[in-house]
């Protein structure tokens, strides 16, 4: 039956003048709104694990307080606390904001489609991953509470309720951690095949946005990444509920094979979330620099190269687990490798903001922020890379500092980076500026506070996982109890600085000022939509010219040049 | 309303010129590839460091696993037949083969479940020792395929009988070419290096 | 860097300090200070100013190419030698056991750390062991190996002042070997997750002069006098 459209939009238009709000909005497969979905449930989690953070810092800087919101902080309570803010952080916060979340609204909007290729597929790629956040929140009220060793669940602690003391939380949570696997494979699946094929047309591979190519990329990363995990989720699954023995050493398996099939995702999953912030940071500069993405190719090809090593580096987490001494050498020297491409691409952002003419409006600082303090996560991690070093430096703060300065201007700043930005065309508003501007160094400044100082409690001695120093007579010298506190009144003052946003969201929301369709004058297509953009997009796909970066080209009139402009 | 006009003009774009079903469902065979790849990565390390493993996996039944592979390599040649069909546009045809396809599924199930109760009758259970651990994870999860498989092969069966969506033909025959493959690597890993 | 406030208290802890000074003053002495530098300065040196525009830098010549490439060759340069000096030590540590004087087990468990002494005889596994919970008794200069294993779960035994580190894993005996060089008394760690008792396994390493540490033994001994 072939049926005829006037245009799409009109088409789509007429459908949804007949659609509930249950259909608009709860089971949307509208790219749009499945986007909102997959954001305010990351945000939602991302106070629950910043409300976790809070906990335990106060109870590691005050050993023993009644901290406000929790009372006190039992030795249990402690390991379930940084083993779920850490995952919390990284499978539902990070990865559905920036993965699911941009990628869901931008993939269409910037390679000029209408939707997703399977917007139904889509749908259940959400519902999927919003029943896991239901089973990982059951985690923490079945008998024992929530999985507590640690994000890594390294066998045979994990393996064994007598070990661990929480065998039924530790089985939900590798449940929810499956779901949200499959949803995530399902997400990617749709956004590798929209971007490969629903291109409009005159979009050839070099004229893709960087954040699409970093999205698309991201998602093969996780793809190729994710499946010897499953199948390691799984045999933990049989180890713990079904007696198995694939890591009980007692009876003829290995623990240290959890730790390679967990790392070989763990490692390139770092990049994988990376990536999408890493591409937000580039649409920004170029939009508030007016200048043309330097080396873009070089951009595409180091981005395509880390992803590849990320699978060659997995055992620098294991140096001293075990392992022939020997394998360190080898993994020793390809983490060194990977800072190379990661360094190149550095080094192009940086490039970009030559001959510019800069605008420091709230993304912009944001994104600028993001090189600064990545820069600073980067150059640690080779302290940690040299195995030498890593000797000493392996389980101590110093290593969680450098992931902080990792993923902390991945998830945190990379997001808001992202929302600033794109928060006209999403909300139809604009963000007030002086708030932005106040949420920006309030969080800014508190961050480093909290991270540097936990970089020298690392170098002093300070290991990981510890809910009192006090048992250590050397790691209880005022010195270090001060760097404790000190970063945990920072973070207290970066939480409530948080509050400024909530704030300015709402009200922008919902008494901003209206926003134009390209406020901040950029070149790629979801500009030239309505703010925000109706189902379907566009009354008319439109028809690509150029590349997305052709700002400030001499002899024209406006310093930019959007991509679908016939002339 | 038709399903194929509430679709996104995005779903039959082809800037590949592979058409976005059968692109899609070659990613999602990347993945699973890798999923049974490190499963099977890592027996075949056990495999490698236990010699006690080559000692269980003689009371694997080889010939019930041979009969299973004939059974799964015949329903892979209907599938294609089926796609044959469905490329001249004949829905109906195609739908017979698929049929004959879940059939060959269905029996491969059945033929499993006799063997897994015997087995399980004579003391090897899943939590024997390891080796029947990686046998009856590596087996399930294949067998989990296989159910999912022809699951979604009857849905596809269904439309193609009406003519509706021919080119999913294809598509989930390529799948079951993939659940078929799986097993010609479990095959000898279980059944027959002893 | 690190022995401002760790001291250095075996044989290799100097050279582990060494790798980490070399790598602070290559990435973040020179690298981090560089770069950020350079960002920092362009930030201000290209705010929007009236009237002029933005260039058009297409970062594909390679005149500009080679402000990417050269440092990007120099990360190269520095990364080889960062490696080759961390493989050194790594190999000193980890692969390289020179002859040792003394054997010592070390046993972690949920959640204690328990030890094995060689005794009088010098030799592990003789009636003349010692067994100790929480604390190690080592002769300053004395070059020991360590057989490390665990009953239970991953635990993983650390000696801040040794540099040293090291995973116990079930159903292994992990071997390695240490040097202390200076008496005193110092913390041990148990430094990988290991229940709800993780922070409640620390020990004490007492590093005894050689009278002091014959004196221990005699009084320690199982089928002697004392404890």
């Amino acid at each position: 039956m072939v049926v005829q459209h006037a245009s799409p939009a009109h088409e789509h238009d007429a459908q949804h003048a007949r659609q509930s709000w249950v259909r608009h909005y709860l089971l949307a497969t509208d790219h749009k709104i499945i986007c909102f979905q997959y954001m305010f449930t990351g945000m939602a989690l991302a106070v629950v694990a910043g409300f976790f953070s809070y906990v335990f810092r106060m109870q590691m800087a005050f050993p023993g307080m009644n901290v406000p919101g929790w009372g006190l902080v039992t030795p249990a309570e402690y390991n379930m606390l940084v083993t779920n803010h850490g995952a919390i952080m990284i499978f539902w916060v990070a990865m559905p904001v920036l993965i699911a979340a941009f990628g869901n609204y931008l993939i269409p909007l910037m390679i000029g489609a209408d939707d997703m290729v399977f917007p139904r597929v889509n749908r259940l790629s959400y519902q999927i991953f919003l029943l896991s956040v239901i089973i990982l929140l059951v985690s923490f009220f079945v008998d024992g509470g929530g999985s507590a060793g640690a994000w890594t669940m390294y066998p045979p602690l994990m393996a064994k309720a007598q070990y661990s003391m929480t065998g039924t939380g530790s089985s939900v949570f590798l449940v929810a951690i499956a779901l949200e696997f499959v949803a995530f494979l399902l997400g990617g699946i749709n956004f590798v095949t929209t971007a490969m094929n629903a291109r409009a047309p005159g979009m050839t591979y070099y004229d893709i946005p960087i954040v699409v190519w970093m999205i698309v990329i991201a998602s093969i990363l996780f793809m190729a990444s994710v499946g010897p995990l499953i199948a390691g989720a799984v045999m933990m699954l049989f180890d713990q509920q079904l007696g198995t023995a694939f890591f009980d050493p007692d009876r003829g398996g290995d623990p240290i094979l959890w730790q390679h099939l967990f790392w070989f995702f763990g490692h390139p999953e770092v990049y994988v979330v990376l990536l999408p912030a890493i591409g937000i940071t580039a649409e920004i500069i170029t939009v508030f620099s007016r200048k043309k993405l330097f080396a873009y190719k070089t951009v595409l090809n180091t981005a395509i190269g880390t992803g590849v090593l990320s699978f060659t580096v997995w055992a620098h987490h294991q140096f001293i687990a075990g392992i022939d001494p020997r394998m360190a050498n080898i993994f020793t020297v390809t983490t060194l490798i990977i800072s190379i491409p990661i360094a190149e691409m550095m080094f192009v952002y940086v490039a970009t903001l030559y001959g510019g003419s800069i605008t420091l409006a709230t993304p912009m600082l944001w994104a600028l922020g993001f090189i600064a303090t990545f820069l600073i996560g980067g150059v640690t991690g080779i302290f940690l890379g040299a195995s030498g070093a890593d000797i000493y430096l392996h389980d101590t703060y110093f290593v969680l500092a450098h992931f902080h300065y990792t993923f902390f201007p991945i998830a945190i700043i990379g997001t808001y980076a992202g929302l600033t930005y794109w928060f006209p065309k999403m909300f139809g508003k604009q963000m007030n500026e002086t708030l932005g501007k106040i949420h920006f160094w309030g969080t800014f400044i508190p961050f480093n506070c909290i991270f540097i100082p936990l970089f020298f409690t690392g170098m002093l001695g300070d290991h990981r996982r510890i809910f009192d120093y006090t048992y250590f007579p050397e790691l209880s010298t005022p010195m270090l109890e001060n760097l404790r506190a000190f970063a945990t009144i920072s973070l207290v003052v970066m939480l409530g600085f948080q509050l400024v946003f909530i704030y300015n969201f709402v009200t922008s929301l919902l008494w901003g000022e209206k926003a134009e369709k390209n406020p901040w004058h950029a070149n790629t297509l979801e500009w030239t939509a309505d703010s925000p953009p109706p189902h379907g997009n566009w009354a008319e796909l439109p028809t690509v010219y150029r590349g997305p970066y052709e700002y400030s080209v001499p002899d024209r009139k406006d310093d930019f040049w959007p991509q679908n402009a016939k002339s | 309303m038709s399903a194929a006009a509430s679709r996104p003009i995005a779903t039959g774009r082809s800037a590949t010129g592979m058409p976005t079903g059968r692109l899609a469902v070659w990613w999602v065979i990347a993945s699973e590839i890798v999923i049974f790849g490190g499963l099977l990565g890592s027996y075949v390390m056990h495999r490698l460091a236990h010699d006690a493993f080559a000692q269980q996996a003689a009371h694997t039944n080889t010939w019930i696993g041979a009969f299973n592979t004939f059974v799964l390599l015949t329903s892979s040649l209907s599938a294609v037949l089926a796609h044959k069909a469905a490329e001249e546009g004949n829905g109906t045809k195609a739908a017979r083969f698929l049929y004959y396809t879940m059939a060959g599924g269905v029996v491969f199930i059945v033929v499993k479940a006799f063997e897994w109760t015997s087995e399980i009758q004579h003391g090897f259970t899943i939590s024997s020792n390891t080796f029947w651990s990686f046998y009856y994870t590596a087996a399930g999860i294949h067998a989990g395929h296989v159910i999912a498989g022809v699951v979604i092969m009857g849905i596809v069966a269904q439309a193609a009988r009406k003519n509706l969506e021919l080119q999913r033909v294809e598509l989930i025959g390529l799948y079951w070419h993939f659940v078929d493959i799986v097993w010609i690597f479990l095959f000898p890993l279980l059944y027959i290096a002893k | 860097m690190i022995e401002r406030w760790v001291p250095a208290i075996s044989s290799y802890a100097a050279d582990i300090d060494f790798i980490f000074d070399l790598i602070f003053w290559i990435v973040i002495a020179f690298w981090f200070l560089l770069v950020e530098g350079v960002f920092l300065w362009l930030i201000l040196r290209f705010k929007k100013r009236a009237g002029v525009p933005a260039q058009y830098i297409t970062g594909e010549l390679a005149s500009e190419k080679k402000w990417i490439n050269y440092p990007h060759y120099l990360v190269l340069v520095c990364d080889v030698v960062i490696l080759a000096v961390a493989i050194r030590v790594w190999y000193e540590v980890k692969q390289d056991v020179p002859p040792t004087d003394e054997t010592v087990r070390i046993v972690g468990q949920q959640w204690a750390w328990s030890f094995v002494h060689a005794g009088a005889d010098g030799r592990l596994d003789t009636p003349d062991d010692i067994r100790t919970v929480d604390d190690l008794h080592l002769q300053v200069g004395r070059t020991y190996e360590y057989k490390l294993e665990s009953r239970d779960v991953l635990h993983s035994f650390s000696i801040p002042v040794f540099r040293l580190k090291q995973d116990a894993i079930p159903g292994r005996v992990v071997t390695g070997w240490f040097k202390p060089i200076k008496t005193g008394e110092h913390d041990i760690q148990c430094a990988e997750i290991c229940g709800f008792g993780h922070a409640l396994m620390p020990g004490r390493v007492l590093i005894e002069t050689p009278e002091e540490h014959v004196a221990w033994i005699t009084s320690h001994s199982p089928s002697g006098a004392g404890e």
